[in-house]
């Protein structure tokens, strides 16, 4: 069962992350990333996460990609999708470079990963109590660095968004 | 059956070769925003598959302070675009050169 549901949700998110990035409109773009998002969560699930695969739900489906689709709604692009530049020398270059990258990729993998040791011992599976309490013992430092790093965050985007131009 | 972890890296390695696509090719910065997401998601990926694989919790607990990363980046980034557009009226990343010489 779990490889059928491996295949099925890798297909899903490969097909969809190639449909957001040759999409013209930008909302269908928000939308298939959307699809995305929801196949690594269920990969999440598959590799004992389902902590993770909530809060990635949670924060990346439901408030950062309703941020995008509000923006993309809030700023009229609809001249903007109509004119996008044609192919061109720059667009084949960068599609070979990425090419080079995924091989690079692939072979670094191919020699990396070969035959890492599988650690045994009981399966850690982290639900909301474990990650909790490495939260809030050993990763309590970070934890609360990152609260001021999302103060910073939001007083810098209400400053940009009330900044008066000209 | 257990699927093995290079399966999950070749995806990660797949997904992140498609944001790294879309940076470079689209025009527009919006979705140039969410290519950069997507990169953020495979390695996101990467992170919880080595977490399984090292029977050790660890890299979930990286996995969520990346998206901390990636929600403030997100609020900063799209109140940038906001202003830019406000200021010139378009996002495509063609026309914003201001700060290119």
């Amino acid at each position: 069962m779990i490889p059928i549901l491996f295949f099925f949700f890798a297909a899903v998110a490969i097909a969809s992350g190639i449909m957001m990035i040759v999409h013209r409109n930008p909302i269908y773009c928000a939308l298939f990333l959307i699809l995305t998002l929801f196949a690594v969560a269920g990969l999440y699930v598959l590799l004992n996460a389902p902590f993770i695969a909530a809060v990635h739900i949670i924060v990346y489906a439901g408030a950062i990609m309703v941020l995008f689709l509000f923006v993309i709604m809030l700023l009229d692009l609809k001249s903007e999708t109509s004119r996008q530049r044609p192919g061109g020398l720059p667009r084949i270059l960068s599609i070979i470079m990425s090419g080079v990258l995924l091989a690079e990729l692939v072979l670094f993998l191919r020699s990396g990963t070969a035959n890492l040791p599988l650690v045994e011992g009981d399966l850690i599976i982290g639900s909301t109590k474990e990650i909790g309490n490495l939260l809030f013992t050993e990763y309590l430092f970070p934890f609360e660095i990152t609260s001021v790093l999302l103060l910073s965050s939001i007083i810098g985007s209400v400053i940009l968004a009330r900044l008066k131009l000209k | 059956m257990e699927i093995p972890i290079s399966y999950y890296l070749l995806l990660s390695g797949i997904l992140f070769t498609i944001g790294v696509v879309g940076v470079l090719t689209r025009r527009n910065a919006i979705v140039v925003f969410m290519s950069i997401e997507l990169m953020l998601n495979a390695v996101n990926l990467t992170l919880v598959a080595f977490s399984k694989q090292f029977n050790s919790l660890d890299g979930q607990i990286f996995v969520f302070f990346v998206m901390v990363v990636a929600a403030a980046e997100v609020a900063v980034g799209l109140a940038l675009i906001v202003a830019i557009f406000r200021l010139k009226q378009t996002v495509s990343i063609d026309k914003i050169n201001i700060m290119k010489w």
